[in-house]
């Protein structure tokens, strides 16, 4: 039986005008209807260009991706995507930034009320029916967040799509933000694809995590089983030894094996010190 | 942004005695309300000094005093003009009433006054031609500034006519539109006077440009994200301009619009004049080839007026802008 997303073989190869940059090399990945997958990789590594490819905002190369037996082709709401930066509307208040998607979406299957309905269910979800009529100006980052999830979980995808969805955010409400998406994912049992930089979300959150190389040619390093109880809550984990051990080994992945050597950059100004000092 | 606004209002009302605050409240009077006074206190003293000490052939450049006299002097005008043009009416409607009475089957005819027009009338004219004339340059820049901004083929095939023709001055248009105008708009019994016609084409050819470009820009510099959000949504091409790229592009538009509004006040003054069209620079003009006494204490009313009502264009604009802009950062400068 073929998986339910299946990126297969997948290059991108960029055109600059030095000549073509190859992002991605060969990348594979199989996954499985309700799982949650944390990408993970150092920046520049090509994990947010997987993303695109999956949204159909990228046509790979080399290629293809396969969701529930259809190739993917163009963009559509069946993969909705949560961006880094919320991309709210800013001239549109929170439940007309969702509004927009389940029109757009269900407008031929919802009546008028059943939209309202699902509209407040959606943001009732991610705690938000107390500021549904803000503008995004005037609510918090990670409130703005928040409303971003309900717009992409609006949409009932097969896939949801995260880019770093909490990268922006500060530690405390990361940790809270975390905390809700857990609570979601154990009502909805959505198939999610996450990238992230941070290691303890990665293992606290998904089934899989799968690491990636760097780039250039950036592909699938190594995936890692993430084998605990849910639904888990950081504070007893922070002792648990499974968990460390995962930690530990995503760690290893990407300070030992894929170690990132950044060339330290001499500013201009020190650099005319330095000689003119000899 | 709102919240800190009430918070800071709060805070304001709870210690509203305080000699902190009072200082600050005196000071903000201070900036808002003294300093541009002080302003003007020492401008109209360096003009009516520098205004003393320049004799023309119609006598001394007016200061400050002779334009106020002016002022009062322009309104009379235009009341006894009014009060004339009643009477006028008044004599006619009496004449017919005596006619019908005589000759029941007369046909009364009604024949429009035909005085001068006065200041005001003028400030009416231009006022109207103005806010025609850009109203045209708004229904074409805005969907032309659309497109250009979505297709970059377009931009690059139109770009270099809108460069040609942004910085021609209405002088040179004026002679051909006036030959167009008088060629094209044939009609037994026109709607439109010719000379407003010919003002109104002129404003929205030399108007157009600024918010054409603006618009493209606007529209062109997205934010990515947005437009991927209606990627991932399928937007439609007509839905993804009205609920994405029109919203997006509002305060680029504005921009736009209150730079072509400032143009076009300044292109009708000189239409009005090289034309002789009706309206504010006409009464430059013709004040100038009076050459009276009073000639030049009514050019200088006539400017100053001129500067008012285009910062009241200016900051209707603003307000406008304010009113229908997501954008509320937008500086008043």
């Amino acid at each position: 039986m073929p998986a339910f997303l299946d990126i297969s073989n997948i290059d991108m190869v960029f055109p600059t005008p030095t000549g073509n940059f190859t992002a991605l090399k060969s990348v594979n990945l199989k996954i499985e209807k309700g799982e949650f997958i944390s990408l993970i990789g150092h920046s520049g590594c090509g994990k947010s260009t997987v993303l695109n490819v999956v949204a159909g905002l990228y046509k790979a190369t080399l290629g293809g991706v396969i969701l529930d037996n259809k190739e993917v082709n163009a963009p559509g709401p069946e993969r909705a995507v949560v961006f880094q930066n919320h991309s709210l509307l800013p001239w549109l208040t929170a439940y007309q930034n969702v509004e927009l998607a389940v029109k757009q979406v269900f407008s031929n299957t919802m009546g008028k009320a059943e939209m309202v309905d699902w509209i407040e269910h959606n943001l009732r979800l991610v705690h938000m029916d107390h500021a549904m009529h803000k503008r995004p100006d005037e609510i918090s980052g990670g409130m703005k967040q928040r409303v971003g999830i309900a717009r992409a979980l609006a949409m009932q995808p097969q896939v949801l799509l995260m880019d770093e969805p909490f990268g922006a955010l500060d530690a405390l409400t990361r940790a809270h933000m975390q905390d809700s998406l857990m609570e979601i994912q154990d009502e909805l049992n959505n198939t999610v694809i996450m990238i992230t930089h941070d290691v303890d979300e990665a293992v606290l959150l998904s089934d899989r995590i799968v690491m990636m190389s760097n780039g250039p040619a950036a592909t699938v390093g190594e995936i890692l089983d993430v084998n605990l109880e849910r639904p888990r809550s950081r504070l007893s984990l922070a002792e648990d030894k499974e968990y460390n051990r995962l930690r530990s080994a995503v760690l290893t992945f990407l300070y030992e094996k894929q170690r990132k050597i950044e060339p330290i950059k001499v500013p201009k100004e020190n650099k005319a010190a330095l000689s003119s000092a000899s | 942004m709102m919240s800190t606004v009430k918070r800071q209002l709060a805070f304001a009302r709870v210690d509203s005695f305080s000699t902190q605050n009072i200082v600050r409240g005196v000071q903000s009077v201070f900036k808002g309300m003294l300093l541009p006074s002080l302003g003007i206190v020492a401008f109209l003293i360096l003009w009516s000094f520098a205004a003393s000490s320049i004799n023309t052939s119609l006598g001394k450049f007016p200061g400050p005093q002779a334009v106020f006299e002016q002022v009062q002097n322009l309104y009379r005008e235009h009341r006894v003009e009014r009060e004339k043009e009643a009477a006028f009416y008044q004599r006619q409607e009496a004449r017919n009433e005596k006619r019908l009475a005589e000759d029941p089957r007369y046909q009364p005819k009604i024949r429009a006054y035909t005085g001068k027009e006065t200041f005001w009338d003028q400030i009416v004219t231009s006022l109207l031609t103005v806010m025609s004339g850009f109203l045209l340059a708004v229904l074409l820049a805005i969907p032309l500034g659309i497109a250009i901004g979505l297709s970059k083929k377009l931009n690059t095939a139109i770009n270099p006519i809108i460069q040609i023709f942004k910085p021609v001055s209405p002088l040179a248009w004026l002679p051909l539109v006036t030959i167009v105008v008088s060629a094209v708009y044939v009609t037994p019994d026109p709607m439109f006077a010719k000379s407003f016609i010919n003002s109104l084409v002129t404003v929205t050819l030399c108007c157009i440009w600024p918010m054409v470009i603006n618009t493209s820009v606007g529209v062109a510099s997205l934010n990515k994200d947005w437009v991927n959000v209606s990627k991932v949504l399928r937007l439609p091409a007509l839905q993804h301009v009205k609920k994405i790229v029109l919203p997006a592009s509002i305060p680029a538009i504005f921009t736009g619009m209150r730079m072509s509004l400032g143009i076009a006040w300044m292109v009708l003054i000189a239409a009005e004049m090289l034309a002789q069209n009706p309206g504010l620079g006409k009464f430059v003009w013709d004040e100038f080839q009076n050459g009276s006494s009073q000639s030049l204490s009514r050019i200088m009313t006539a400017v100053l007026v001129i500067g008012l009502i285009g910062f009241i264009l200016d900051r209707s604009m603003l307000q406008l802008q304010r009113l229908l802009s997501w954008d509320k950062t937008v500086e008043l400068r």
